[in-house]
């Protein structure tokens, strides 16, 4: 049984890489409908899946197969032609073939009755006995949005009775039986079809001994843990190293040299057995374009260069939805509908161009295409009416940093909502997982002309470069993704260059100012005074700031190691590694110190102050004072406040990741104010929950808090300290900094405005 | 005689711990400690344990008790716990110990008596009244849970 078990895992293993492949080879042959080759190699992919289905007695995956095949084997005799119509019926089949494959991984068969065989089947004999025309294009393929799960083949009920009348010869006869009957094939032929098909069990995998002979298949887990010992190695490299320095024993040195050379070459070798080439998240592209196009009515030439541009495969992982989004992106508001563009004087197919390389040590993926681009007057209109960013800085923006907007939370600017884009939480959440892997990324846009998204991520994420900095006796590390610049101040220069806005520390650095904070700061203890600085420049997000060190020492090839449990919810680190003495080094989380302690958002890139006038010159207004995130304050305007409620939190009820109450006669969607503003939730034990009731017009959102404390009459100043996602900037309000809650963001996020 | 229970003891501040010798990785001399700033206090700090990073968390500050007397370096009594491993700082290590009286009758995990500090409660799973001494068996994991207080950050209040 568990030989079974095992030759099922090998064969899935198998099947899902040979039906990617399949994908690829098939849209290629529509273009290149005379290739016997690439038709020979898809024939040959289904007929091993089909003979292994056999011998493991999955029997619906193999009549599918066998259809398949026989429409193949007919279109590699050059019987049949490759046209539209027939690439449909194939393309469904793969699909089927590769649910039903899904159904074997999940359940052990391939009886799951949600997969619908006997249609597909049909429409393959349809086309097989020349009925080919009576395929139509499926209204609805399902499996376009979604391509990361299994798709499943959903045909219109109705069409498919018709392909049954059509080819309405019963599965229960034998195909040979009706091909002989037709007079496609003799009787020798069908003969010798049958006898290769009994042999296909033993002579599986043959036709690719030649690929398969070169390389061996490893476990991922045995190559995680020779990735270990590798950066093990590499740390006893760099300690011996250091002894071997002030020693006089020349063999000594000569064999630590030795050490060093190879220690090198090994990880880079066991680097790259975790390296794969990125061809393999793009081999599932053209089927992608092609189904959107198809579905959105685009004509569109895809491109690809740098297949084998190589990455480590966890980062391949991570990347494959971000790409995948990106991709449609580009067709759904890049590339224009074919009228659209022979009406600007383009050819009517539009050019999406994939490129990747490797690039001072990291991987460049570009996504480019020769759309409308982006209209960075239209992006300022809508980041205005959405409050993302005021008109004054709008005029202060450059073109580029305009374009970028779009990667800002809540910004959709497609006209209409559509299946594949335009819901407003795509590309921010391409960024966040691109910025998850130590990535950025990069929108550049000229209106009319085209699109060029440019990815950029590292190669791996277990050895990083980083910069080693010492805080008194103590030694950190920054990684150098987050690195900009080092920047060194004298006594002198300090007192014209630093500044304190509200006792916030800020530099001027070439016109833009910079948010400092000291690493003692970062590690939780009180700011010393400056006297000259050394500041290290990093980037989060698009939140770049200062962190005023000690010492710097160098950069070094350091290995991430995780820390404790103990320590992981503070947000200082990333994890520890090991230096050259043997000591640990704390591994500095930059974009989680950039949370913690509120650097001033975009002061460096946006001033903000005028922003910050117009809001703080208002009159006298009554603000309703709350407690959240466990003894934070914040404030929101009173006005905005319609209800004061305490809920049992028994009421609370869970729609998806939403929380609601059910309050007068409706649903109130709720949001806890603690995330929504970026400070941690406090863990509370009552079982009431403090929620302010804001209502504007028809909607209604209750915000959870901590608790009210007060209301308070005043003039409020407001200054950009602590301005971030959900809130405007802070203000002292009854002798305490409190933060200004932008009640827009806060509803946004519930959904509620949607 | 081999499927009695044996503990690895140890002292902290005068209390007599033991650990189950099965979550006992290993015991080691004092270990230079890299500080974690704004970590709780029990958090001691990190260890090079052959390459592998292992968090200190001080028994004495874990149950209340004060601090060591400058100068005297902890020992470390590295444990399994969760998944990872955890090194316990304490003041001196004692010898694995069978669970029998001297006649070679088993003991019996005891209740820890109600007027024991509920701190030291809170980590030890029972106590063994051995002829000479009381031992208190520790639950390792309990001793290494030590959760992050949610940091004030920002700290500009």
């Amino acid at each position: 049984m568990d030989d079974d078990a095992e030759i099922i895992a090998e064969f899935l293993v198998e099947s899902h890489e040979n039906l990617d492949q399949l994908d690829r080879d098939l849209v290629e042959l529509e273009r290149r409908p005379g290739s016997r080759e690439l038709l020979s190699s898809i024939f040959r992919t289904i007929h091993t899946i089909k003979g292994t289905s056999g011998f493991l007695a999955f029997n619906r995956l193999e009549a599918l197969t066998h259809v398949g095949e026989n429409l193949l084997s007919k279109l590699r005799d050059g019987e049949l032609e490759m046209t539209g119509p027939v690439t449909e019926p194939l393309l469904s089949m793969v699909d089927t073939v590769r649910a039903l494959l899904g159904s074997v991984e999940a359940t052990g068969t391939d009886t799951a009755a949600d997969v619908d065989v006997d249609a597909v089947v049909a429409a393959l004999r349809a086309v097989l006995e020349g009925g080919a025309a009576v395929w139509e294009e499926p209204t609805d393929v399902a499996g376009i949005t979604e391509p990361a799960t299994t798709p499943e083949v959903d045909s219109p009920e109705a069409e498919v009775t018709d392909l049954k009348l059509v080819g309405d010869e019963g599965p229960s006869r034998l195909l040979g039986e009706i091909m002989i009957e037709r007079g496609v094939v003799t009787d020798a032929e069908i003969a010798e079809a049958l006898a290769e098909q009994k042999a296909s069990a033993e002579d599986e995998g043959e036709h690719r001994r030649g690929v398969v002979d070169s390389s061996v298949r490893v476990d991922v887990e045995l190559l995680d843990s020779l990735v270990q010992l590798v950066g093990e190695l590499v740390l006893t490299r760099n300690q011996v190293m250091q002894r071997t320095e002030s020693v006089d024993d020349i063999e000594l040195v000569r064999a630590a040299q030795r050490l060093d050379l190879v220690a090198s070459e090994l990880q880079e070798g066991i680097m790259k057995t975790r390296m794969q080439p990125i061809g393999q998240v793009w081999s599932k592209m053209p089927r992608i374009v092609r189904d959107l196009a198809v579905q959105l009515g685009r004509e569109v030439n895809l491109e690809m260069e740098g297949h084998e541009t190589e990455l480590d495969r966890s980062l391949l992982e991570a990347l494959k939805g971000p790409l995948t989004h990106l991709v449609r992106n580009a067709l759904d508001h890049g590339i224009e509908q074919p009228a659209d563009r022979v009406a600007a004087g383009k050819t009517a197919t539009g050019r999406l161009l994939l490129r990747s390389f490797h690039e001072s040590g990291q991987v460049v993926v570009e996504i480019s295409d020769d759309g409308k681009g982006i209209d960075p007057d239209q992006i300022a209109r809508v980041a205005i009416e959405r409050g993302v960013i005021t008109r004054d800085q709008a005029a202060r923006m450059e073109t580029r940093e305009i374009v970028n907007l779009i990667f800002r939370p809540g910004f959709s600017t497609a006209t209409e909502v559509t299946n594949v884009s335009g819901r407003g939480v795509g590309m921010d959440v391409v960024r966040t997982n691109i910025e998850r892997i130590g990535g950025t990324v990069d929108m550049q846009s000229q209106v009319g002309i085209g699109t060029t998204c440019r990815v950029r991520i590292p190669l791996t994420l277990a050895i990083i470069p980083a910069l080693v900095v010492g805080e008194g006796e103590e030694t950190y590390a920054i990684p150098q993704a987050n690195l900009v610049e080092l920047v060194r101040l004298e006594a002198d220069d300090l007192a014209g260059s630093v500044e304190e806005l509200a006792g916030a520390p800020v530099l001027r650095l070439r016109g833009h100012l910079l948010p400092l904070v000291s690493m003692a700061e970062v590690l939780g203890r009180e700011r010393p005074a400056f006297e000259s600085l050394t500041i290290v420049v990093v980037q989060a997000d698009d939140l770049r700031f200062g962190i005023c060190v000690d010492e710097v020492h160098d950069t070094q090839e350091i290995v991430v190691k995780p820390i404790g449990r103990q320590l992981k919810a503070l947000p200082t680190y990333a994890g520890a590694t090991i230096m050259g003495d043997g000591r640990v080094a704390l591994i500095l989380d930059v974009p989680g110190i950039a949370h913690a302690h509120a650097v001033a958002q975009n002061v460096a890139q946006n001033p903000r102050s005028d922003a910050a006038k117009a809001t703080g010159e208002a009159a006298s207004t009554a603000l309703l004072v709350l407690e959240v995130g466990g003894g934070r304050r914040a404030t929101l305007p009173l006005r905005e406040v319609s209800r004061l409620e305490e809920f049992s939190v028994d009421r609370i009820e869970h729609s998806g990741s939403a929380e609601a109450v059910q309050y007068r006669d409706g649903i109130l969607p709720l949001v806890r104010l603690a995330p929504a503003i970026g400070l941690v939730e406090s863990v509370r034990d009552d079982d009431q929950v403090s929620v302010v009731v804001h209502e504007s017009g028809a909607r209604r959102i209750g915000i959870v808090i901590d608790r009210v404390l007060d209301v308070f009459d005043v003039t409020v100043v407001c200054s950009d300290v602590g301005r971030r996602a959900g809130v405007l900037g802070s203000a002292v309000i009854g002798d305490r900094v409190t933060d200004l809650v932008d009640l827009d963001a806060v509803v946004a996020l519930s959904g509620a405005g949607a | 005689m081999g499927q009695r229970s044996q503990y690895c003891t140890f002292w902290v501040d005068g209390l007599f711990f033991g650990v189950g010798v099965s979550a006992v990785q290993e015991v080691l001399r004092y270990q230079p400690l890299t500080v974690v700033p704004s970590a709780p206090e029990a958090i001691q700090g990190l260890i090079n344990l052959r390459g592998q990073i292992v968090t200190a968390v001080d028994l004495r500050c874990r149950i209340g008790l004060p601090p060591r007397a400058e100068g005297d370096l902890p020992m470390n009594v590295i444990v399994r716990s969760r998944g990872e491993v955890v090194s316990l700082l304490v003041d001196d290590i004692g010898d694995v110990i069978t669970a029998q009286d001297p006649d070679g009758v088993e003991l019996e995990l005891e209740a820890v008596p109600a007027n024991v500090p509920s701190v030291v409660q809170d980590v030890v799973t029972g106590v063994l009244a051995l002829p000479d001494a009381v031992l208190l068996v520790l639950d390792a994991d309990r001793a290494a849970d030590v959760s992050v207080v949610p940091e004030p950050t920002g700290g500009t209040s």
